[in-house]
């Protein structure tokens, strides 16, 4: 299985080692993964403008990079990339007038794109694909018995033309941290709203959203929160600090991007997980669990 | 050749305004086929109606054309017009110049071209029009009811009353259907099967009703007044015969399993009545869950029944009879809280549907009345009902709008205030629908003398934490966030037709809507009639409905039916397929495309004959004869193409 990947502007900084992490996991599911030598930001901040169509720009370039690549699917590990790759496919199929202005715009692109050409796929999507049996085989520390709150946010399920599962009740991420040997808490706000880019202007939403978003986690038995988001993870992490300077019952819980936690439980060598990253350290949980 | 007058309706505006009525009569006057032509403000009037008759009298006219609105809307009125005058209704003819000319176009030049050219075309078929007796049928006075809920209960008594002799066929052992699981009724408070019972018992013991309960039907042939019907009685392995209703099997039973009339909240045995006042009080064995049947040891209703009336070897029966009209009261099913994942459904146990809470409202409840929640027996201080869940949702579930949720939930709250009197009900809307006798009232006692608290917003999720059910909604009227801390929520879930409505629909050929309600002929005008003629509709299997609604519908189906049954004989439309069979060749093509089974071949003569009753006219044989042996009355191949003829002419 070979296909290209696209980074994002996070996994090269704050998400390195989501991109690490994920990149090891895969070589162990034997999944041939290249970047896209050329790639471009995916977009995102500029569907915060009201000009939907200059917004489309940058991800129909990366789009035209993949498909001059060669491999049909696109790996984007970011949530938010994801999403904005895999709607700019909707946005270029439907309608047709607009992918018109787009390729005029790109007129000295060697490569026209039209939207059917390149699936975008998020490493869940892709972790079933390889098949869940494949990864149980994989994984060695098969009696660790962690206690999972897995978190989903929104950008995977919503809207739901590109949902990867039910938007309401998804199950793919429990499915795999299942197959993995883990155990999933009741945990009720997986869907729920992490706050996204409130914590530019109005930080104390984000922080009142994480706040009972960890609390139902910690309440449920969990030893780790699990995510996909690289901003969901901004949001969850550092403000955790914040959060137990106010109100000194906080308890706080590590944050993992679900490949760390694979990698962790397919022995992997745990250099790659750049715990430097981390504000809330996992090291002690893993360190109980013998993951470290 | 026959003298053919054609009447021109202006009706009022409706068809003048669009269309130059003075140019339609000056222009056709010398038309070869019409020997008269005049216009009038209101054909369908008394005097537009006396004109036609005065002018088939004066003109000795032989068939008549009336340019005017729908056929469906006043054929009949002209047609019983002229037979007023002794002329045959099947020379009286419309040309439909509103719905298909005047209402449709704005060019009042054009317009008048085409209802010139629809007059001529229909003249022409006048012209050819032969006379024709309606076919006389004979009717089967005796009724089949589909279902034994309120609806098939209330339609059986009354067709009964009527001296009609009916059978009431039932899925399960009892009637009673949904209205016996309910607690009290709105608005008025009063108890269901108080007021139920007595209906049932009635059905039971009338002498013109034949219960066929534990049975449904299996198949059926013929038509209207003629109908041939096969009832499967699933198999009781209680011989009712024998059985007295003493009980002692049902007490001695070692299997218990969950209820179904208590929505799996009590237990019932595996020999089992439904519940207490059923009607026939007679247990059957649910051959699935008994040890006997699955472990062949155990018997023991067999050992204490003291009438030797458990058969362990009875199979399915079927039963043949012959009806003339038919009722579907198959009433409706809860859609699953399953399908609200959002809301916790299936996975919290104390965010339950609303027919599940009726049975813990109910005295004869599995907590005898006492608001106790499923998780723990705990009474909930706080319940939270949500309405239109599944329902109002044409995205994710239901475009429709169930209609009985607003003042089942708004009683639900009030019960459950006069229940605990401390407890605090919260009721999440979209829209408060009160319409009816005594609704509004009943919901604004529901706030001011109960102090239900009425949030008009939507729950974006439901969750446990510790034992409590979190409801997190928004209140649109403040605009606020509502959190609230529930010790048990009570969905308003979508109500949907019985489970096997659309085999049931096949087998009757009758159709069923988008949403999988069974459809009624007219939506206004013939609300209770199917398409099929004696086919009826009545309760939630044509569409969600409250009782007052379902008995009336109920009666309705009865009076259409002893209308129906009153008639010495039906009338069949005679304007059928026939064949002439010096030209029938016993192709069969026809036999093959005809959907009503009209058509058979006659091995012997070597020709197609028709069952003249069974024929509904649609023509699908004439277009697939090769010979033109098969033409249909005043429809023939020459009158079709001398339409298509006066329509294009130059």
């Amino acid at each position: 299985m070979q296909l290209s990947y696209y980074p994002g502007c996070t996994l090269k900084t704050d998400g390195k080692n989501f991109e690490t992490s994920a990149l090891a996991v895969l070589d162990r599911l034997g999944v041939s993964v290249s970047e896209l030598e050329d790639w471009y930001c995916c977009g995102v901040c500029f569907s915060q403008t009201q000009d939907n169509l200059m917004q489309q720009v940058a991800p129909v370039r990366t789009l035209v990079k993949a498909k001059e690549k060669g491999n049909p699917q696109l790996l984007a590990l970011c949530t938010m990339c994801f999403n904005t790759l895999k709607r700019s496919i909707e946005f270029i199929k439907n309608d047709s007038e607009k992918m018109d202005t787009i390729h005029q715009f790109m007129d000295l692109e060697n490569t026209q794109f039209f939207g059917d050409e390149i699936d975008v796929v998020d490493i869940l999507t892709l972790i079933r694909q390889i098949g869940l049996e494949k990864l149980k085989e994989a994984i060695v520390k098969t009696d660790a018995g962690l206690k999972i709150a897995s978190y989903y946010g929104c950008m995977l399920l919503r809207p739901k033309e590109i949902a990867i599962d039910s938007p309401d009740d998804p199950v793919i991420l429990e499915e795999i941290l299942e197959s993995a040997g883990c155990e999933n808490v009741y945990f009720p706000f997986r869907t729920e709203c992490c706050g996204s880019y409130q914590i530019v202007n109005k930080p104390n939403i984000v922080k009142d959203r994480a706040k009972k978003i960890v609390n139902s986690a910690v309440k449920n038995g969990a030893d780790l929160i699990v995510m996909l988001c690289p901003l969901c993870y901004f949001n969850f992490d550092e403000i955790q600090l914040d959060i137990k300077k106010e109100d000194a019952s906080f308890q706080t819980i590590p944050v993992l991007y679900i490949t760390q936690l694979l990698a962790l439980l397919m022995g992997l060598d745990p250099h790659i997980q750049d715990f430097n990253l981390h504000a809330i350290d996992p090291r002690p949980v893993l360190k109980r669990k013998g993951l470290l | 050749m026959k003298r053919v007058g054609v009447f021109v309706c202006h009706c009022g505006i409706n068809i003048a305004s669009t269309i130059d009525i003075s140019k339609v009569v000056e222009d056709l006057k010398n038309y070869p086929g019409i020997t008269f032509i005049q216009d009038y403000k209101y054909m369908c009037s008394e005097p537009g109606q006396a004109l036609l008759k005065e002018k088939i009298k004066a003109e000795k006219i032989d068939a008549i054309v009336i340019a005017a609105c729908s056929p469906t809307l006043h054929e009949n009125t002209f047609r019983m017009a002229v037979k007023s005058v002794d002329m045959n209704p099947y020379n009286c003819e419309i040309a439909n110049i509103r719905e298909q000319c005047s209402w449709v176009h704005n060019n009042i030049s054009e317009a008048t071209e085409k209802a010139k050219r629809i007059i001529k075309s229909v003249v022409e078929k006048a012209l050819l029009d032969e006379d024709l007796e309606p076919v006389r049928v004979p009717v089967t006075r005796k009724a089949l009811v589909l279902g034994g809920g309120i609806a098939g209960i209330q339609s059986a008594l009354s067709i009964a009353n009527s001296g009609y002799e009916v059978i009431l066929v039932e899925r399960q052992s009892s009637i009673g259907g949904r209205m016996a699981q309910l607690s009290e009724t709105f608005p008025t408070l009063d108890c269901s099967q108080c007021i139920l019972t007595p209906k049932m018992v009635d059905a039971g013991q009338h002498k013109n009703i034949r219960l066929m309960t534990y049975s449904e039907l299996d198949d059926i042939s013929g038509f209207v007044g003629n109908f041939k019907v096969k009832i499967r009685q699933k198999a009781k392995y209680v011989d009712w015969e024998k059985c007295t209703g003493c009980g002692l099997c049902i007490e001695k039973c070692p299997k218990k399993v969950p209820s179904e009339f208590d929505q799996g909240l009590g237990k019932r045995k595996a020999i089992y009545t439904p519940f207490p006042q059923a009607v026939p009080n007679k247990p059957v064995i649910d051959c699935e869950n008994c040890t006997y049947f699955k472990t062949g040891k155990c018997r023991l209703c067999e050992k204490v029944c003291p009438f030797d009336a458990i058969n362990f070897d009875e199979t399915d029966s079927f039963i043949e009879e012959e009806v003339g009209a038919i009722i579907v009261a198959t009433g409706y099913d809860v859609y699953p809280v399953l399908n609200m994942s959002e809301y916790g459904g299936g996975k919290i146990p104390d965010v339950i549907d609303g027919l599940t809470f009726e049975r813990i409202l109910s005295a004869s409840g599995p907590t005898g009345g006492e608001v106790r929640r499923p998780s723990d027996g705990k009474i909930p201080k706080e319940i939270v009902f949500i309405k239109c869940v599944g329902s109002r949702d044409p995205e994710h579930h239901y475009p429709y709008c169930s209609k009985i949720c607003c003042m089942y939930t708004t009683k639900h709250a009030m019960l459950y205030k006069h229940r605990v009197h401390d407890g605090q009900p919260y009721i999440f809307y979209m829209d408060v629908r009160a319409g009816g006798k005594g609704y509004e009232e009943f919901y604004q006692r529901a706030q001011e003398e109960d102090k239900v608290v009425f949030l008009r917003g939507k729950v974006s999720k439901v969750y446990q934490d510790d034992d409590k059910v979190v409801v997190c909604g928004i209140d649109t009227l403040s605009g606020s966030n509502v959190e609230i801390r529930a010790d048990m929520v009570v969905l308003a879930m979508a109500i949907r037709p019985s489970k096997g409505i659309e085999e049931l629909a096949q087998l009757l050929k009758i159709s069923i809507d988008q949403n999988g309600f069974l459809t009624e002929a007219h939506p206004k005008l013939r609300p209770v009639e199917s398409l099929s003629a004696g086919i009826y509709l009545a309760g939630c299997a044509q569409a969600p409905k409250d009782i007052p609604d379902t008995v009336s519908q109920a009666t309705a189906t009865a009076a259409m039916i002893s209308n129906l049954f009153s008639q010495e004989y039906l009338l069949h439309e005679p304007i059928i397929t026939g064949v002439d069979e010096e030209l029938c060749s016993g192709c069969g093509l026809c036999v093959a495309v005809c959907p009503y089974d009209a058509r058979k071949t006659n091995r012997e003569k070597g020709v197609v004959e028709v069952n003249e009753i069974l024929c509904e006219a649609c023509g699908a044989c004439a277009a697939a004869c090769p010979s033109g042996a098969a033409q249909q009355r005043n429809f023939t191949d020459t009158q079709l193409s001398n339409m298509v003829k006066a329509i294009l002419a130059e």
